[in-house]
């Protein structure tokens, strides 16, 4: 299947969870990573139940704190 | 008002424009900013503002100006080392524009003095560095009903959002709560490329301006992400979340609270 992932679209092997996508993307600290889903943010606890379907977006969102 | 010759020809580049014009100026000359951090971000974001005229420019900072600072926060120059960050941030904003009203607070924000400090102004600059003063800004400005741009540095990185009442998801329908105390990287442990701040900081300027002039489309409902090494920018959408704790539709936070401080923070 094709996902849009951070932009980029690319190929997925079907049936790939969220928390599978966050490993394979490499998303750095994945357990503070906020994660959008065709632009609805989805409860970290669903990751593990969350499977993309053809045509997906999703974004990962990321903590950035500094400033000063 | 008419304008004085002097403002004709300082703002002429401004007045030019059909967006902003004599009205829209005059509007700048009547607003209040209030920027908080006067360091990365804060520098080069109330140094545009004081040179567009805005009229009264708010700046809270509890720090002194220290040597590893000048990298980046063009505020503060050699000689301001071991001053406090707000007198430097005054003497720089009145030098280059004695027209614009400084008005400073050597403090930290804190949930017992946020909604006083907040309330005269009309739109909120984020340019602090951790995460419980982002969260407390975010709070804050939901609660008082105030427009703000939030903004995070780091590395090569940079990203930020504008919140407007009604109009879009806030800081924490996205990030929810702060991270543990060291679970994310921040600038002091991280390191941050000194122009940055100038990238961000000047971006969060041009959302306030914009708000202030009413022109144009502000980043609401939007995060936009630079990263300088790729030399890419990012405006990825950002839905609202309907149980956010502080702007949902049954909030649980109705008043500022505090955040213990990042480690890193201290002194
Ligand atoms: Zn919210």
């Amino acid at each position: 299947m094709r996902l849009i992932v951070a932009g980029v679209e690319k190929e997925y092997a079907d049936g790939l969870s969220l928390t599978r996508l966050i490993e394979l993307e490499k998303v750095a600290t994945p357990q503070y990573v906020t994660v959008s889903l065709n632009d609805a943010f989805v409860e970290s606890g669903a990751f593990p139940d969350t499977f993309p379907r053809d045509g997906d977006s999703v974004e990962f969102l990321y903590f950035m704190g500094g400033g000063r | 008002m008419a304008f004085a010759h002097e403002q004709l020809e300082r703002y002429s580049r401004h007045i030019i424009l059909k967006e902003v014009g004599v009205r829209g100026q005059r509007k700048l000359l009547e607003s209040r900013v209030l920027v908080v951090g006067a360091g990365g971000l804060g520098s080069p974001a109330a140094l545009y503002l004081a040179a567009a005229g805005v009229g009264t420019i708010g700046i809270v900072d509890a720090d002194v100006v220290d040597l590893s600072n000048l990298q980046r926060q063009i505020l503060h120059s050699t000689p301001d080392v071991g001053r406090a960050k707000v007198e430097s941030a005054r003497e720089t904003l009145e030098a280059l524009n004695p027209e614009v009203t400084v008005q400073v607070s050597r403090l930290r924000l804190s949930a017992d003095n946020i909604l006083d400090r907040i309330r005269d102004y009309d739109f909120i600059l984020d340019g602090t560095d951790n995460f419980p003063a982002k969260f407390l800004i975010n709070d804050a400005c939901v609660i008082a009903r105030k427009p703000f741009s939030h903004a995070g540095i780091i590395r090569f990185q940079g990203q930020m959002m504008t919140y407007v009442p009604g109009r879009g998801p806030c800081y924490r329908c996205v990030f929810e709560n702060p991270p543990p105390p060291d679970a994310v990287p921040t600038c002091s442990q991280a390191g941050i490329i000194g122009a940055m701040g100038g990238v961000i900081g000047s971006l969060q300027a041009m959302e306030a301006v914009k708000y202030l002039l009413g022109i144009g489309s502000l980043l609401t409902g939007s995060l936009l992400t630079y990263d300088a090494l790729k030399a890419a920018f990012r405006k990825i959408p950002l839905p609202a979340r309907k149980n956010c704790a502080v702007c949902g539709e049954r909030p649980s936070i109705s008043a500022p609270f505090d955040y213990a401080q990042d480690a890193c923070v201290l002194p």
